[in-house]
């Protein structure tokens, strides 16, 4: 049953990873306006004139 | 400040969307042929590569992974540069992931019918694949990451975590289930064996439904319906407490796979704790999702894009509910095995991955296209065919589910099995696999419906062009250092930085330690009668796996009375030190293979492959006439067993120098048993073609007739009392 060490390990890594990630998040003060974000991804965007050359 | 001036791109969106419409109808064809072969087993016409075994793993492959994987690129590529402001950080690493892709499912779509396969469930595609997807997940990996470095919106929205989340399971997931030692460039042996095996192929599984079928699609969720209908999500503050808490609880879930299994008992308990708990988050998701919609439940009337969303979510919340019960001790001692676990991986696939991919093209393509949908009825026809096609698929195949499973452990009053043929519970179920296959060609219709709709979308439609878009910058903090921060520091200001570079070191720290001990002691037998397969055993155990056997019969046979009774004592942990890989299995079709050695004659195998029917009236087995048929190749026995005992199979060097020797020995033996049989004698004593004991056919009997002998009932006993 030995690989359960290293299955234990890989998931406490990326555990420790999100964890970090969260810690950072709430430090950049990610979390800090509940409010806004919802709301932003439904503004139009800022100007949407088609570009007519085909890329 | 000034705004800058930018494009979407577009067309990377378009390419994932073609795709999408393309492998999903093929993934989902394939799974419909695969229904009927429930019904009429020979509707392959003895071709070797329209078989069950190897088409369904192209079926689970199609769908997953090519149906979508790809809704997953287009939605993750339109919904990043818009949440974020900024176009994808690179044409090439989009394009690179475009077409990559699109090869690895190629690839799997010509290797997997011609037998090419590892046999782990969602893990088939050998080697040189799977070095492939994870360049090419890398390349996507970058390219998202890369474009949250440039974004111009630094708040980072809640769909983003979960794409982040997706991106950084499945890449480790992935590498860690692929370590295969090569035979050559089409054949790899896992490096793990049996349990081991089992175990980390179950939580790369599990974690597969959950950070690709999962994640990815409640992020797509975050975005597609707030912007379907007009609404901000029910509550960001859940979105974001559910979004942590089911990450962090997802990827302990695992060996609820496994249970009644030879797993030792904490680490199964461990999956169940964290399996009951999961159900907070994914109901979390669920609630959220569908309060989204408070208020505007009249444009769910009239939209079919919220429709399909709707019952897309509705899907969610009931295979998050069934995960956890399923997960429970008492109910896995009933589903497992059966017709259950394909009713709740068909809600999850063609509920909520199929119809929130579906609600998402039909909002889509209009948009990029710059026009309406073709028509609206039409896509209400998809709605209704496709929601009744999941009802009469699920529905019948829960009942079929139960009604077998209860069958298989119906006690006589003498204490004799009830249904002791496992044939009768078969014949029992035919008439759900007819619904079944009933309610998954509604599904596909409804699939060929869209297919017209919004292909007529686009013929109506402008031709996609990247979109132009401006925003101002972010103002950078400062780029570098600040004058006398230390590098750490700096380091904390980075948070993608910082992940990557912990990620890369805790990796290569925990493979370096573990990887060597693990492969050292996993194969140290503790039963000492277990031997080493054969070359022709080991060869019969490749046809094995070429043929996708695994697909039908277990291996496994759990601790229960009814278990016992029918197939023999139950499996132990130490039978399967050998097995690179494991053949456990997830789904009883047939019965359990484990102790089928020596339970009948040589001849009997022979007569069943050529026709299963003739031997058991109302068999659902298909022929096997290529395997009597074709000459086994035995070029490679050697280096097969120099590849096993690499990963630690204790052959001596004796062994192998003896390998054909034995093999041939072995076949004759085989061979001569078979003409005991006087039919078989007269068609194959003087066949044209290869001699009968230099065909394929052999080495599967061999193997065949190996299986679960190892232990003899002595030996058990003295396992059983030394406990």
């Amino acid at each position: 049953m030995s690989v359960i060490y290293l299955l234990l390990s890989l998931s406490l890594i990326v555990a420790l990873v999100f964890l970090i990630l969260f810690l950072v998040a709430v430090r950049n003060g990610q979390y800090e306006d509940l409010d806004a974000p919802p709301v932003r991804i439904l503004f139009p965007s800022a100007k949407t004139k088609e570009t007519q050359s085909e890329k | 400040m000034e705004k800058e001036h930018f494009n979407y791109d577009n067309i990377i969106v378009k390419k994932f969307l073609h795709a999408t419409l393309i492998w999903g109808i093929v993934g989902m064809t394939i799974g419909l042929f695969l229904a009927f072969l429930f019904l009429y087993p020979d509707l392959n016409f003895g071709i070797s590569w329209l078989s069950f075994g190897r088409l369904r793993p192209l079926h689970t492959n199609a769908v997953i992974f090519a149906f979508v994987g790809n809704a997953l690129f287009a939605g993750v590529y339109y919904s990043l540069q818009r949440l974020l402001k900024a176009r994808l950080y690179s044409n090439f690493l989009s394009n690179f992931n475009f077409w990559g892709w699109q090869l690895i499912i190629v690839a799997a779509a010509i290797t997997l019918p011609l037998g090419i396969t590892t046999s782990k469930e969602y893990a088939e595609l050998e080697w040189p694949i799977d070095i492939a997807i994870a360049l090419v997940w890398v390349a996507f990996g970058i390219n998202m990451i890369g474009t949250i470095v440039k974004r111009r919106q630094r708040h980072l929205y809640v769909a983003i975590w979960f794409y982040l989340a997706t991106f950084v399971t499945v890449a480790v997931l992935h590498i860690f289930n692929s370590f295969e030692y090569p035979v050559n460039l089409l054949k790899s042996y896992s490096v793990y064996a049996g349990v081991q095996d089992a175990l980390v192929q179950w939580w790369y599984g599990h974690n597969a439904v959950a950070f690709f079928l999962t994640t990815p699609f409640l992020g797509l969720m975050y975005y597609f319906i707030p912007k379907a209908s007009d609404r901000p999500i029910y509550s960001y503050r859940l979105s974001i407490v559910h979004f942590w808490s089911l990450i962090f609880i997802y990827i302990w879930a695992g060996p609820h796979h496994l249970l009644y299994s030879a797993l030792p008992d904490w680490a199964q308990n461990l999956g169940v704790a964290f399996s009951v708990m999961l159900i907070a988050p994914s109901w979390g998701g669920m609630i959220n999702g569908l309060l989204t919609l408070r208020g505007v439940w009249d444009k769910v009337r009239n939209e079919p894009i919220l429709k399909f969303m709707v019952v897309a979510i509705t899907g969610y919340g009931m295979a998050t509910l069934e995960g956890p019960l399923l997960s429970l001790k008492n109910i896995n001692a009933i589903a497992h095995f059966s017709d259950w676990v394909i009713a709740h991986v068909h809600v999850g696939a063609l509920a909520w991955n199929g119809f929130l991919t579906f609600g998402m093209i039909y909002w889509l393509v209009p948009k990029l296209w710059k026009t309406k949908l073709h028509s609206v009825s039409l896509a209400n026809t998809h709605f209704w065919l496709g929601t009744l096609g999941i009802v009469l698929y699920t529905i019948p195949m829960y009942i079929s589910g139960v009604t077998q499973a209860f069958m298989w452990k119906q006690f006589n009053p003498d204490g004799s099995l009830v249904y002791g043929n496992f044939l009768e519970t078969v014949a029992q179920i035919i008439p759900m696999y007819w619904m079944r296959a009933i309610g998954g060609s509604l599904y596909l219709i409804g699939a060929f419906v869209m297919l017209y709709n919004i292909y007529k979308t686009m013929s109506q439609g402008a031709t996609v062009t990247d979109e132009e878009a401006s925003a101002a910058p972010l103002l950078r903090l400062k780029k570098g250092r600040f004058a006398g921060e230390k590098y750490h520091s700096w380091l904390e200001r980075k948070p993608v930085q910082f992940i990557l570079i912990t990620t890369v070191v805790i990796l290569i720290g925990g493979a370096v330690q573990i990887i060597p001990t693990l492969l050292v002691k996993s194969n140290v037998p503790t039963i000492s009668s277990v031997k080493p397969y054969t070359p022709l055993e080991l060869e019969g155990r490749d046809l094995y796996i070429r043929e996708g056997c695994v697909s039908c019969h277990s291996q496994m046979i759990r601790p229960f009375r009814s278990e016992v009774a029918r197939y023999g004592t139950f499996s132990k942990g130490g039978e399967y030190v050998y097995d690179h890989p494991f053949l456990w299995g997830s789904k009883r079709t047939g019965p359990d293979l484990l102790r089928v050695g020596k339970k009948y004659l040589d001849s009997w195998h022979f007569n069943h492959f050529h026709d299963p029917q003739a031997i058991s009236p109302g068999s659902i087995m298909p022929r096997y006439p290529w395997l009597i048929q074709n000459e086994l190749d035995t070029s490679e026995t050697v280096a097969k067993m120099r590849a096993m005992v690499a990963i630690g199979v204790p052959y001596t060097d004796e062994e192998i120098d003896n390998a054909n020797h034995d093999l041939l020995k072995q076949s004759l033996q085989i061979e001569q048993n078979l003409f005991e049989d006087q039919q078989i004698e007269a068609v194959f004593k003087n066949t044209q073609g290869p001699p009968l004991h230099k065909r394929e056919v052999i080495a599967m009997i061999a193997y065949l007739q190996r299986l679960g002998t190892d232990i003899s009932q002595t030996q058990l006993e003295t396992i059983n009392n030394s406990k």
